[in-house]
């Protein structure tokens, strides 16, 4: 099994725990990533000012896709969606197309419809599956429970995304969770949005969003919640001492992605999966897996 | 309020961007409203009022407010809208017409900046190649060029703004 990887402009820097952990989990699960130093920003951060820029550098992405003729597949959330979005809107405005194929003619770069464009953790479960990933585990955790955040753009627009998660009752992360043998927390406030896209322009507006779920997690207890996108992680790792702050509390809900929980049960160690560089430590995960 | 302040073009504008078109079918139901978590948090920030006012052609008022920067881009609205509106796209042919006639806030103008410099976001430079060597992940490369030719901008001199958040 094959797939383009797309690192995105964040998680190759500021989240090397995750992009570690991800690529370590695809290796054992015989998931090749193929890498292209061409690859680099969605387009994501312009589309609030300037769609149109933002849709030509989606399709200089798709167009590099399609010339390896691999499926397309992102850590971050916001590129996932962001790259569906461009890939839909051009595949059915040929119009919009034509525009964007005269801006990439001078680099030599022609994008055309059919780049299938994901998330790795949808990967994962609709390709390799969760039978054969049940099947690769080594270790159960079963003691643990871990709170999943979907986030939005890993769900939404889900005309777009296609599935499998209903935004309403999503599964997938708890599906695959679950394979390592631990329990899933769906808590009341699963399906909040982190805030994440307004933190630029609002720091209070996007600490109340974030807040009242890392308030809820708190009270849980859970063994950590789990995130899989670099963005959701700013507001509830990176933002997590200064909204408790603000907020007159204190939090200590442990924060990890994804990758991280299905490599431990996958037998990885918590250095290869990148753990020394959570700051919002699973101490209680961690103290059971001290090698 | 006077009605030569109004401009009954402006929904028309607004639908002619990508994404605007939605707006010429909301038929003002406010379920978009009562889910929108920003909404929640700050009343005075109302998709369907902002619907409103583009309809009514108050478009200096739409263009100039803070508030059509405070959309998370959760794509809550869109997913219980009776009429596809798709409010997300909608606000954000807003925002492109905002941009253009200089109410993007300061932070728009460095993010294609940055793009023209280092072709991502965030500059990666040998202190996060030799960190990620460290970790036993391959480097990461700058090609900004392909950036610079889409965007029609080149570098500016010395040194860019600061990252954004
Ligand atoms: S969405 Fe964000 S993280 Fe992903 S490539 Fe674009 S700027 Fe980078
Ligand atoms: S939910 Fe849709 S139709 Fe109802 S007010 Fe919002 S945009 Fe208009
Ligand atoms: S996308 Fe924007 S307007 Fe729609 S619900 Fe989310 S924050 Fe509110």
């Amino acid at each position: 099994m094959k797939a383009l990887l797309f690192l995105g402009c964040t998680v190759p820097v500021r989240n090397l725990n995750y992009e570690l952990s991800a690529r370590k989990v695809c290796e054992v699960l015989g998931v090749e990533l193929v890498d292209d130093q061409s690859l680099a920003c969605c387009g994501y951060p312009l589309k609030g000012t300037d769609q149109a820029h933002a849709l030509t550098i989606a399709a200089r992405a798709l167009a590099q896709a399609r010339a390896h003729g691999l499926p397309l597949v992102a850590l971050c959330s916001a590129c996932a969606g962001t790259l569906a979005e461009a890939e839909h809107h051009l595949a059915h405005h040929p119009e919009a197309a034509k525009r964007v194929n005269a801006e990439l003619a001078p680099l030599g770069l022609e994008y055309a419809p059919g780049v299938r464009v994901t998330h790795l953790v949808r990967y994962l479960l609709e390709d390799v599956g969760l039978e054969a990933i049940r099947a690769k585990m080594t270790r159960d955790l079963s003691e643990f429970t871990f709170a999943p955040h979907y986030g939005c753009h890993y769900l939404k627009p889900a005309e777009i995304i296609g599935g499998p998660d209903d935004p309403e009752a999503p599964t997938s992360m708890g599906e695959l969770i679950e394979a390592t043998g631990a329990k899933v927390d769906n808590y009341p406030r699963l399906k909040d949005c982190c805030g994440g896209g307004v933190l630029g322009a609002d720091e209070d507006l996007a600490g109340s969003l974030a807040g009242a779920k890392l308030a809820e997690l708190n009270a849980r207890e859970v063994t950590a919640m789990v995130l899989v996108c670099p963005f959701c992680n700013v507001m509830y790792e990176g933002q997590q001492k200064a909204i408790a702050k603000r907020m007159e509390t204190k939090f200590k809900v442990p924060v990890v992605y994804l990758t991280q929980v299905l490599g431990l049960g996958l037998g990885l160690t918590p250095d290869e999966l990148g753990f020394k560089l959570n700051r919002a430590k699973p101490k209680a995960l961690l103290a059971a897996f001290k090698s | 309020m006077r009605l030569n302040d109004c401009d009954p073009g402006f929904k028309h504008e607004v639908a002619a961007e990508p994404g605007g078109a939605g707006i010429r079918a909301c038929f003002a139901c406010a379920a978009c409203s009562a889910r929108c978590p920003v909404g929640a948090n700050r009343p005075a920030y109302d998709p369907r009022r902002i619907i409103r006012l583009t309809l009514l052609g108050r478009r200096e008022e739409v263009l100039a407010s803070p508030l059509i920067w405070l959309c998370s881009s959760c794509y809550s609205c869109g997913e219980v809208c009776p009429q596809q509106v798709r409010f997300t796209e909608v606000l954000t042919a807003i925002k492109n017409i905002a941009a253009r006639e200089g109410h993007a806030p300061p932070s728009a103008k460095i993010t294609a900046e940055l793009l023209a410099k280092q072709g991502r976001l965030l500059e990666v430079t040998d202190f996060e190649n030799d960190k990620r060597s460290g970790l036993g992940l391959p480097p990461v490369q700058q090609r900004p060029e392909d950036f610079q030719a889409i965007l029609g901008l080149k570098p500016s001199e010395g040194e860019a703004g600061e990252e954004p958040r």
